[in-house]
Formats: structure tokens, sequence, C-alpha cells
């Protein structure tokens, strides 16, 4: 599915510095009923955002309006556990086109990847540095640069480079996806299939 | 350079590289279900195309459906809508369908090896992260998004870099009342969640070579749980005795020609890994997890440990114990447990169902458990049936629900109630994960088995020991 070109991104961030955050925390398998990509977005953390009868937990990131932005910024290891695109799906549908941390999990990161939202993978002192800036005032902007592969800090100016792939980095540029790319050589693939019988 | 045995399966399988990019990769077989298709299938509907291998598509309904009167309409709406989109989904692009009832249906990583959909060698994709079960065959097999379902179905391709190698190699003889659910939980309380991520998983040594490929799967199907995308186990007599003959195995000279390919199935001798773990079968206790991921496990006899002693950040682990109603220092034995579920993609196979009535057998299920048993798959329930052990299940108390996921994921109306504990034998043991508030206790099915006829934490081998008495 087509998504926004991703170029460079300022905004101010979320943070939740907590670790190992698994996909069964950003959606729960009971809100994977649904048999179209929407509204996700509502239930995006749903039990750490809401108390059983539905009201918020004021004391969770997403219900406290002094943090906003286009930037969601989590610990170690975001995103392990189930392979649920849904996940990714929900973090775009809130509003969120760029996710940091020190460490991904392999499926979520390419999940991410597949529909448009940019998972940034910096170094833990760096992080710490982004949690800390946003501590002190939420209002912090951080820009995403995907053409540079940088990431910086605008009121301290501290930056420092990410990792992606050339072939990635221009779908994300372009909002291509990989279907678009393998409908492309789908006379090479049929060719390789003949010489793979069942 | 030698080629490991994941070199050997994926090289074979790369219709184009792309320079610092991703691999353009094959994919020979894939599996389908209710949750993570339906927007892939509608994906292709937009774009106007078709199933381009629907030969190489298989289709079942697992994560989403109920575990009891399977033979009526599925209540909650949108399970069933669900359902139905999958059906006419595969109606229309000539896929196979095992839906409820059918006599093949079950959890779609204990149907595909029962149905010799899995075969060594073989690419194996599904959306679903458990995928690396079928790695136990010498496959390379591994869970996928929603778009990428989408490309599998439309090219029976994905593109994907290709991971780094590692190997843990495990040597010895297991002790006592230690199943592959326990080599599988020590690897992961040692490495972490993270510890193989981006990593592709073989493992070595004699532990896994004298394991029946049920346990084989078990271990496979952990290999998310450290993190890597995927494990694999190379394929052997073992292996070879297992698929034979089933359905969609090869036959007569095909099957001579696969095995000419498969026996060159292994590492090479000097073939190098990006990275190599050793561990001492000796040292692996009956796990139990205690914390809120997979990777909080420790011996069954042994206490909790302190924030000072782990990896994780402080606040972090205080936050997982919290929710767990749990204190660091203090011992799981004897902690009183509400629920038990010996079921999944993990522990739903017959191995399993015959491990647990080897405790139960003789004993009564303890009155404050609540126990739900769920095979894997109708093929799995027939094996339960004609082997007695549903005799036994019955006589001790206990009842046998109708396959699928059921409470490993909760999807369905098989949901632990806040604040209760869970003896599982399932794979996660997240926050909510088995209904919101849960508390799961990740285990093997004779820890299960010993929880539930005493209704608290128990080592097994005390029960054991007993029997033998």
């Amino acid at each position: 599915m087509a998504y926004d070109k991703f170029n460079i991104l300022t905004t101010t961030a979320v943070p939740l510095p907590i670790e190992n955050v698994d996909t069964d925390q950003i959606i729960p398998a009971r809100f994977l009923k649904a048999t179209e990509r929407k509204g996700f977005g509502d239930n995006l953390f749903r039990d750490w955002r809401y108390h059983p009868d539905n009201t918020p937990k004021e004391h969770f990131v997403l219900n406290n309006p002094i943090y906003s932005g286009k930037i969601l910024v989590g610990g170690k290891n975001f995103g392990s556990g189930s392979s649920r695109e849904h996940a990714a799906w929900s973090v775009y549908d809130y509003g969120f086109r760029c996710v940091v941390s020190s460490f991904f999990a392999d499926i979520f990161r390419n999940n991410c990847l597949n529909i448009g939202v940019l998972p940034v993978q910096v170094s833990a002192e760096f992080l710490d540095k982004i949690f800390k800036a946003i501590e002190a005032n939420p209002k912090t902007e951080i820009e995403v640069n995907l053409p540079e592969q940088t990431i910086t800090i605008l009121e301290t100016g501290e930056q420092e480079n990410f990792a992606i792939n050339d072939y990635k980095k221009e779908n994300m540029l372009n909002g291509f996806d990989d279907i678009d790319y393998l409908l492309n050589i789908k006379s090479n693939i049929e060719k390789f299939a003949e010489n793979t019988p069942l | 350079m030698s080629k490991t045995l994941f070199d050997k399966v994926w090289d074979s399988h790369v219709v184009q590289h792309i320079e610092n990019g991703p691999d353009v990769l094959f994919i020979d077989r894939h599996l389908v279900h209710e949750v993570t298709s339906p927007v892939a299938f509608l994906g292709l509907k937009n774009r106007g195309i078709k199933v381009l291998y629907p030969e190489r598509t298989f289709a079942t309904a697992d994560h989403n459906t109920p575990t009891r009167n399977q033979h009526l309409p599925v209540k909650d709406k949108l399970s069933a809508n669900q359902l139905k989109a999958l059906e006419e989904n595969s109606k229309a692009h000539n896929i196979p369908y095992w839906g409820l009832g059918h006599e093949k249906n079950g959890i779609v990583h204990v149907i595909g090896p029962e149905n010799g959909i899995t075969v060594p060698g073989a690419t194996i994709v599904c959306g679903d992260s458990h995928t690396s079960t079928h790695g136990a065959f010498g496959a390379i097999a591994f869970g996928i998004g929603t778009s990428e379902v989408e490309m599998v179905l439309s090219t029976q391709c994905i593109m994907q870099p290709k991971p780094k190698s590692m190997r843990i190699n495990i040597n010895g003889e297991l002790n006592r009342a230690v199943t592959p659910k326990d080599v599988a939980l020590y690897i992961i309380s040692k490495i972490s969640t993270s510890g193989a991520t981006g990593y592709f998983v073989e493992y070595a040594g004699d532990v896994f070579r004298n394991m029946s490929m049920e346990g084989r799967m078990t271990v496979c199907n952990l290999s998310i749980e450290m993190g890597a995308r995927g494990g694999m186990i190379a394929p052997d007599e073992t292996t070879f005795d297992y698929i034979k003959g089933r359905e969609y195995t090869p036959k007569g000279a095909e099957w001579d020609k696969a095995m000419e390919y498969w026996s060159t199935l292994h590492s090479a001798e000097d073939a190098v890994f990006d990275k190599e773990i050793i561990f001492e079968a000796s040292d692996i206790e009956p796990m139990i997890t205690y914390g809120t991921n997979p990777g909080m496990g420790i011996g069954i006899q042994k206490g909790i440990p302190t924030a000072e002693a782990v990896e994780a950040g402080a606040a972090t682990y205080k936050k997982s114990l919290a929710y767990m109603d749990f204190n660091e220092g203090e011992a799981m034995i004897g902690k009183p447990i509400d629920f038990v579920f010996l079921g999944s993609c993990t522990n739903g196979r017959i191995e399993d169902f015959r491990a647990f009535a080897s405790i139960i057998k003789g004993r009564k299920k303890a009155d404050n458990v609540t126990a739900w048993l769920v095979p894997g798959s109708h093929k799995v329930e027939e094996a339960i049936k004609a082997e007695g052990i549903l005799d036994v299940l019955q006589e001790a108390g206990f009842e046998l629900r109708e396959p699928g996921c059921s409470a490993c994921l909760a999807m369905n109306d098989d949901k632990i109630p806040a604040g209760k504990y869970a003896v599982s034998t399932s794979n996660r043991n997240f926050e909510g994960r088995q209904g919101p508030g849960a508390r799961t206790l990740l285990a093997s099915p004779l820890v299960a088995a010993a929880a539930a006829v005493t209704g608290k934490v128990t080592d097994p081998r005390e029960l054991l020991e007993l029997q033998e008495a």
C-alpha cells in the first residue's frame, strides 16, 4: 500500500523510556479482528493507555498533553514478539512517522519500513540524550533527515548518523513499496519458479 | 567460503541480489491464517491481480477460533467475519482452505509439518512470528508482516537482507524432566529476548540430535523469543522418518531425488558462523518464567533475581515484577496458581500431551485450577484419543477442547481473567498476552501438569519420584 514520502521530519517527540516494548503492548491481539486497515491508532498501546472501563490512564505518556509530535522514542529492543503488522499500522495511524530506539526487533523494523514508518536506530548514549532533552523540555524539536541519514536534537545541535540500506531509503523517499518492485521483475521470478519444484 | 546450512538454503532461493539492499528471496511454501491475511488479499484486489502460485499456499483458521462447539456458527461477529473473509479469499484464488471442522484444521505450525508441507531445504513463510517452528526440518522458515504476505501472494517472493548466522551448541545429556521447552527457555534466559536479533540460528549438538521432531519444533518455535528471525536444525534420519509418506512430501522417484539433495543440507565442517554460543546440557533444569518476557526465566528451584542481577534497566524490571505481583528474591516453588494452559504451536503436539498425561495419571486436577487443554490440530486430537490419553485426562478431571491457538494469544473467549496466574505451555508471557491483566508463567508440559494437580508451582521431578516409589 502506498504511503506518504519521507524526507526531512522536524517535530517534537513522545518519550516511552521502557525496554522490550513488545507488539502485544503496541496493539493487543483482541484488536486484530479487522479485515481492513483502518482505525488502528485508536488502540495503540490500548492497555497502557486505558483502564478496563475505557477511561484514560492519566499517567501514560500518550494521555499527557505536554507530549506530542510525529516521533515516538522507545527503549531498547522495541517491537519484539509477534509479527503483527498491525503494530506498525497503529503507530502510523496514530500519527507517528518515525520510531527512535537503541535497538529494534527484526520483524517490527521490517514492517515499519514496508508501510512508511522510519525506524531510526541510535546509540544507547544518544537515546539517553534524547530522553533527557525531552524530559528537560517537552517541546524539544528533533530533526530526522533521511537524505543525510542524520538525527539531530535541534536545541543542542547534538547529532548522530543512522543506517538504512540504499534500496529502502529510495523507497521511503519516494513512497514506493516492494510489490511495485517485485511485479516489475515478475518474468525473472517466473523463470526461477520453473526450476524450483514444489 | 564453506557454507552453513542456512547459506545453502538461502543462497539457492535468491532470485536477485540488490547491491546495498535486500535479496529477492523465492518462497517455496506459504501458510496463511485468518488474522494477518485479509488486508493482503485486499491489496491484491486493489491492484487487480491474482495469487501467482496458489498451489504453493495453504490456508487454515486457527488464531481467532473458538475451542468449543466448533460445529456451531462462530458467535463473535468480527471473528466470524474474519473467518468468512479467509474462506472467500481462498476460494477466489484457488487456495486449499482447511477451515473449522476440516479434518486437517489446526494451528498453522502444527498442520504444516503434519501434512508434509514442511520439508527440508524449503523456504517457508507465514504472517506469524512462530513460523520459525518449521526450521526443525532444516527449512528456512520465518514470520512476516502483512505487506510481505501480499508480496508472496502476488509474486511468491519477499525482499529481505540476508541475516547474520549464529550457532547454538549444546552437548551432553539432559537432566531428568528437562524437556525441549526447558532447553529453549534456558537459552533465552541466558541470551535475552534480543540476544539473537539480526541472526538466523542453527541448533547443533547432541541435545538437538537426540530430540524427536516434536521437540525440535518446540525449540525452533521459540527462536523468535530470543530475537532471531528463525532457527533451524540439519535434517537427519529422525527428520526423514517423520516426513516420509505424508500427504505433500515427494513420493517414489521424486522422494529419492529429494533425499539426494536433503542429505547435503548440513553446515560444512569449516563453515564459519558470525557468532557461536555453547551451553552444557547438564546445567539445564526444568524452567519457569516469573516476569513479562520469555527471557525472564529461571530453574524452577531458584529464586526471582534481584534488579541488580539483571541486565535490563531496573525500572523496566520493577515494572514487570509489579505487573506479576512478585518480589525480588522470592521462590517460585509453592506459588499458588489459578489456570493451566496446555497447547499452542509451542507445546500442542502429541508428545506434549503424552508428557502431561505421564504426570497426571492416577492423580486429580486440583480444585483451585481451571485447566484448558487444547490440541494443536484435529490429528493431534485423534492421536490423544487413539493412545488412550483422553481417558487418563478425563479420569483425572480434565476436559479436552477443540484445536486452535486459544489462550496463547486470547483472541477468542479463552482469556485468563485479570490478576489470575496461569502456568502456560505457550510462548509469551507479555503483559495481557493471555487476556487483559492476566499473569503468565511459561513452562513445559511437565511443569504445567505438576501445577495442574497440586494447584501451585511444583517441581515435576517430585511427582515423578513419587510415581516410581
